[in-house]
């Protein structure tokens, strides 16, 4: 290391001076809520997977699918062209099998949270969760089908559809 | 533009949790890199920090809170923001100061503190996923980097256990850091026997979270040239950033990370970075993501840098060593810190004053790189001696 510099700043602690409250600390947890609107490309996708359908919006000039559907396209910065509706059917384009929850705690049933291809986008990928399957037969390339939760029980939300089940 | 050199550099220790505040931690770090170039305070014409998200903290404007520590009253003071790019990126924007004219000396000042977040620093990312698309899907940080390494995996047909041999690299490298809060030497069946994150990451491919600070000090030639004989310069500088679609991009290979290299190379005349770097460190906060970044920094062929990593290339000893500080994974994660940690690592070692990490053969250029943002950000410093 720099030969000037003999000593190392910090001084590390551990759980136990934390459990023996041998340290001071103040803590805080914030209350807070926040009612974030879904704006007008957000709105129809959303508003149609209530209706059990999924919709992108096109650029024919980029010749791409935006999905989520979105009203401009940021490459060539023009306002969207169509609306198209696509598939419930894609491919699994990575996946993972996850034992951590949001704030990294431990999960005893795995999740499997995946990029799905959607049929009829090109290739452009959603975030959702795939279930009804041995978490570890799972592939990436693998076809899937949305699970659509109950007409009545949807909201006009990401989590409309259920989840992703192979076929 | 000017030419820019760092002439002295510090750091903490990374540790899971300090006992110091923020600003304790930038202010000793600050001292000591100013004490190493025997500059003080008054000689700073300008501050630039870096330090990632607020949320750790819950401190409004962290900047300002630790601005005192930064040694910035009465400065100019701004604050980058890359999120995990951050501390590389948070060396560019000190270059700019510096290259621009308009400052003489600039210093460069990172800090986190993760811990203060609980129970883990992980649920301050809530909020960083698309709160309509993601966020109600429970989504957990691990996802994206399980997705990352699984499509990366399977796009080469590159294992587990080849992919384990980074952590084991990186420990190893990091026995020698002083500063180092995971160091060990570790197996690759160590690897794969700890316990399932998200597969396909276990624990041990993983960095620790960590609570430190690290500063560099930039300087203009003629100021450089003035109070050290061994000046670092800075040869090139560039970032770029990807789309926040993650669907809309394939995660096998990171294009802004090239594109960032690519500008700074371009600065630095480099025309074949795998013979013209000696040196490189890049991002490691997961295993996979060293064999990754090398790729989009140009030092391999796509899905060639675990050939590199197997025939033992990357080695300390090796001819081109990835990471001879133990990054991430050995010294630890202080997000903004950790850039600037390997940014130091090239000061030290093209100096000559690694100690028992410096690597054989008299390095001249090394190359450093951060990835952060909504894990599509690429930052990169090329220095040179």
């Amino acid at each position: 290391m720099s030969e000037k510099i003999k000593s190392w700043p910090g001084t590390p602690l551990g759980e136990k001076e934390i459990k023996e409250k041998r340290i001071l600390v103040t803590e805080w947890q914030p209350n807070l809520k926040y009612a974030w609107d879904t704006g007008a490309g957000y709105g129809r996708y959303f508003a149609e997977l209530k209706k059990g359908k999924i919709v992108g919006t096109k650029c024919n000039k980029c010749r791409r699918t935006l999905l989520p559907a979105r009203l401009f396209c940021e490459w060539c910065f023009r306002t969207a062209d169509e609306w198209v509706y696509l598939k419930d059917t894609g491919t699994v384009n990575t996946f993972s099998v996850a034992y951590t929850g949001t704030a990294a705690e431990r999960l005893k049933v795995p999740r499997i949270p995946a990029l799905i291809e959607i049929d009829g986008s090109g290739g452009v990928a959603i975030m959702h969760l795939i279930s009804d399957v041995d978490p570890w037969k799972v592939k990436i390339g693998m076809k899937v089908k949305a699970v659509w939760k109950p007409k009545q029980k949807r909201e006009g939300a990401i989590t409309d559809i259920d989840y992703w089940k192979p076929i | 533009m000017r030419k820019v050199a760092v002439v002295g550099a510090g750091m903490t220790k990374f540790m899971r949790r300090a006992q110091e505040t923020g600003k304790e931690l930038a202010w000793e770090t600050a001292k000591l890199a100013l004490d190493s170039c025997e500059l003080t305070v008054k000689d700073v014409d300008c501050v630039v920090m870096g330090t990632a998200p607020d949320a750790f903290d819950m401190v409004h404007m962290k900047h300002e809170y630790l601005s005192d520590g930064a040694g910035a009253w009465r400065k100019p003071y701004v604050r980058g923001f890359l999120g995990g790019g951050t501390g590389v990126f948070t060396a560019c924007q000190a270059w700019y100061h510096v290259a621009s004219g308009m400052f003489d000396v600039c210093l460069a000042v990172t800090e986190e503190k993760m811990s203060s977040c609980l129970p883990h620093p992980q649920g301050a990312f809530v909020t960083c996923w698309d709160q309509f698309t993601e966020s109600p899907l429970g989504t957990s940080l691990l996802w994206f980097f399980a997705w990352e390494m699984n499509r990366y995996m399977t796009s080469h047909g590159i294992t587990e256990r080849e992919i384990a041999l980074v952590s084991v690299k990186n420990k190893k490298n990091a026995l020698h850091h002083p500063c180092a809060q995971l160091p060990g030497e570790i197996t690759v069946d160590d690897v794969m026997k700890s316990e399932i994150m998200a597969w396909p990451v276990k624990r041990l491919d993983v960095s620790p979270t960590s609570d430190g600070a690290a500063v560099l000090v930039f300087a203009s030639e003629e100021v450089a040239k003035r109070i050290t004989d061994r000046p670092v310069w800075v040869q090139g500088v560039g970032w770029c950033l990807d789309t926040m679609y993650i669907g809309q991009r394939d995660l096998y290979y990171p294009k802004y990370v090239e594109y960032a290299a690519r500008m700074a190379y371009d600065m630095a005349g480099i025309k074949d970075p795998r013979r013209e770097i000696d040196i490189a460190e890049p991002y490691d906060p997961f295993s996979y993501k060293e064999l990754h970044h090398g790729e989009g920094l140009l030092l391999c062929d796509k899905g060639e840098a675990v050939r590199l990593l197997v025939d033992g290339e990357t080695q300390k000893t090796g001819r081109q060593p990835w990471c001879p500080s133990g990054g991430a994974l050995g010294v630890g994660n202080a997000i903004a810190a950790t850039g600037v940690m390997k940014v130091a690592e090239l000061f030290w070692q093209l100096r000559g004053e690694a100690g028992e990490r410096q690597v054989p053969g008299r390095p001249r250029r090394g190359v450093a790189q951060a990835w952060g943002d909504e894990m599509q950000v690429g930052t990169v410093v090329v220095l040179g001696v």
